[in-house]
């Protein structure tokens, strides 16, 4: 029984954990059709400047839920202005690119915090359930995320930032003869996803220990549920976190942890092959 | 059509023959084996990517499976020539089977991209987590984040203990790198060249017309599997050990750079651009004021933003505009020929 509970809070967390990932990458892809494979590198980004500003005194919090997203938000504006910009429409060349900012970045976060591992102690401490030993820490996860699908989910559907939006990334020709300018709006929207990024990096930093090359292990599974996850931006990343999560989950509790992830992989290459598409391209059409 | 090939043949090899005798005068030839090996590697993504239009974020896996190809053969047979040639099977089986699955689902550019990455993906967790005494194919043990130390190197055919190595190796490697550009020459110049351009151009023509392009691109993915197949094969006589780092991102990121700052659509970009990437990395790691990764990433974003085709289109562009005003079809001989005398 306390395994069972275990194992379902584990399922929980995975899935959370990937909606975390997978947010910042999933509203620049779903909004602009921009792969930002440098996306990884937001989220180390993240984590790094969690620590930094935690080691010069900084509540935690406030520095993951704040300081982070705010932070490589602005990183992000600045690399839509200088980079992003002049490639819109051209996806394979946009995906080039970012890759080429994503090695940039690890190489500046070698030069300013060297090839060394650091990290933060997690502020939630763990507890038991029955003879298990549970990271409290996966909770707060679990809540940040859900806070965050219910946030996004309320930025599009009830406020008029959110209707703009929805109406450039349906017809940008549109929203542009009705007054808003397309450029700002994308302007806007890599800003929030990199905002989400920086959060998704600064919330996992306690867990992992961060080096230069961390974003790596996040951008393959941001990728593979995002592109699963199929044009609808909420149900799709729900949809697809959903399915690799357990799937991974129940593999990593049978076999390894390793054979987890592997198991989630070919999963993502299996659905990719049966709905090109993602999911979303052939079931739950037309929601948000 | 045949003149013309005779001609550009004798040309490739008077070329090759000059520097391959002249390179070993500037830089020392372990050095250059290993530039030589990049070239081939840079050339297998040019040839599918830039002549058959499928962006492959995964050339690394390939690059790799010839590796451990190569190390576990021939710590089995204990002799190179078979091994050498698993190096060049093995990864093009493997890319056969991918590919039937890709192209017959009729996946195209992001899906290609994340499919590609993933597999790579997860061929260097696997190998990664095979460090435990089980997993063993034959003699070999995987070795997981380890590799294969130790294994029989490159041999003179049929006798195990004349080894190739040093100044031999790499006469080798220039050997073998002539022969893949030449065969590739020879590809792109066949029909099945042409039609994959064709399909590159316009795929849904293409399969209008009657051709099925669903299984030449399998082919001619195949094709590029099996020549960076190759290149693992002697990538790993070179270094004399396989690593799971062979199936990096980080790899399969250097081989696109390579093919993008070199130019696409032309055999010598990649190889020149792989060969001097490789090099100037080589110069940037003896240096510890800049990290190298960020100055691979820059060269990147630079080159994506300003020169998109490349180095040896932007090169070629210039040399028609200067000396434009001839016949269309001499100059076409013209590219070729200054592309010669350039590589």
């Amino acid at each position: 029984m306390d395994f069972a509970v275990v194992v379902l809070v584990e399922i929980l967390y995975a899935i959370a954990s990937l909606v975390l990932i997978s947010a910042g990458l999933a509203v620049v892809f779903g909004m602009m059709k921009v792969i930002n494979l440098a996306h990884g590198e937001f989220m180390m980004l993240g984590g790094y400047v969690t620590i930094t500003a935690v080691n010069s005194g900084v509540n935690i919090f406030i520095a993951m839920l704040i300081v982070a997203p705010l932070v490589v938000g602005l990183i992000g504006l600045i690399v839509e202005r200088l980079v992003i910009r002049h490639l819109y429409g051209r996806l394979v060349d946009t995906m080039l690119a970012t890759w080429g900012l994503s090695l940039f970045f690890i190489g500046v976060a070698t030069m300013i915090f060297g090839n060394t591992t650091t990290g933060i102690s997690s502020p939630i401490p763990g507890f038991a359930i029955g003879a298990y030993q549970v990271n409290g820490y996966n909770f707060f996860i679990i809540v940040v995320s859900i806070l965050l699908i219910l946030g996004v989910l309320f930025v599009l559907k009830s406020t008029r930032l959110g209707l703009i939006a929805r109406g450039a990334m349906q017809r940008s020709d549109m929203a542009a003869a009705l007054g808003y300018s397309p450029d700002k709006i994308y302007m806007m929207t890599f800003f929030v996803g990199s905002a989400l990024s920086g959060l998704a990096g600064a919330v996992l930093a306690p867990l992992v220990g961060l080096v230069p090359t961390s974003g790596g292990a996040f951008i393959a599974k941001a990728f593979i549920t995002v592109v699963a996850g199929g044009p609808s931006l909420v149900a799709g990343l729900l949809a697809s976190s959903g399915l690799f999560g357990i799937v991974g989950q129940v593999f990593s509790f049978s076999v390894s942890p390793v054979m987890g992830d592997v198991a989630m992989l070919i999963a993502a290459v299996i659905l990719l092959r049966l709905l090109p598409q993602g999911i979303t391209g052939r079931f739950f059409k037309g929601k948000l | 059509m045949t003149q013309s090939w005779q001609k550009e043949l004798i040309q490739t090899l008077i070329v090759a023959a000059v520097l391959m005798y002249l390179l070993p005068f500037a830089i020392n030839t372990f050095t250059l084996s290993i530039l030589l090996i990049y070239g081939m590697l840079g050339l297998s993504l040019g040839l599918i990517w830039g002549f058959g239009g499928i962006l492959c974020f995964g050339q690394a896996a390939f690059f790799g499976l010839g590796a451990y190809a190569y190390a576990i053969a021939a710590v089995n047979i204990g002799e190179s020539t078979f091994p050498l040639l698993f190096a060049i099977l093995v990864p093009a089986l493997f890319a056969m089977l991918l590919g039937a699955m890709m192209f017959y689902g009729r996946l195209a550019d992001v899906y290609l991209g994340v499919i590609t990455l993933v597999v790579t993906l997860i061929l260097f967790k696997f190998i990664n987590s095979t460090a435990g005494p089980a997993y063993v194919i034959g003699k070999a043990r995987l070795g997981g984040y380890n590799g294969i130390p130790g294994f029989q190197t490159l041999n003179v055919p049929g006798r195990p203990d004349d080894y190739i190595w040093g100044d031999a190796f790499y006469y080798v490697c220039f050997a073998a790198l002539v022969a893949v550009y030449l065969l590739v020459t020879c590809l792109l110049r066949s029909s099945f060249g042409r039609i994959a351009v064709g399909i590159r151009e316009n795929d849904q023509r293409m399969s209008l017309m009657g051709y099925d392009t669903r299984a030449r691109k399998t082919v001619l993915f195949a094709i590029g599997a099996a020549i960076a197949g190759l290149a693992g094969g002697l990538f790993a006589n070179w270094a004399e050990i396989v690593t799971p780092g062979l199936f990096s991102l980080g790899q399969s990121a250097e081989i696109i750079v390579w093919c993008i700052v070199g130019g696409l659509g032309t055999r010598l970009g990649p190889i020149l651009g792989a060969a001097g990437l490789a090099y100037l990395k080589f110069l940037l790691g003896q240096q510890s004021l800049i990290d190298n990764t960020l100055i691979t990433g820059l060269i990147l974003v630079l080159f994506v933003l300003f020169l998109p085709k490349g180095i040896v289109p932007a090169v070629v562009n210039l040399w028609t505009v200067s000396f434009g005003r001839r016949p269309k079809k001499s100059q076409r001989n013209m590219r070729r020929a200054r592309g010669g005398h350039n590589g």
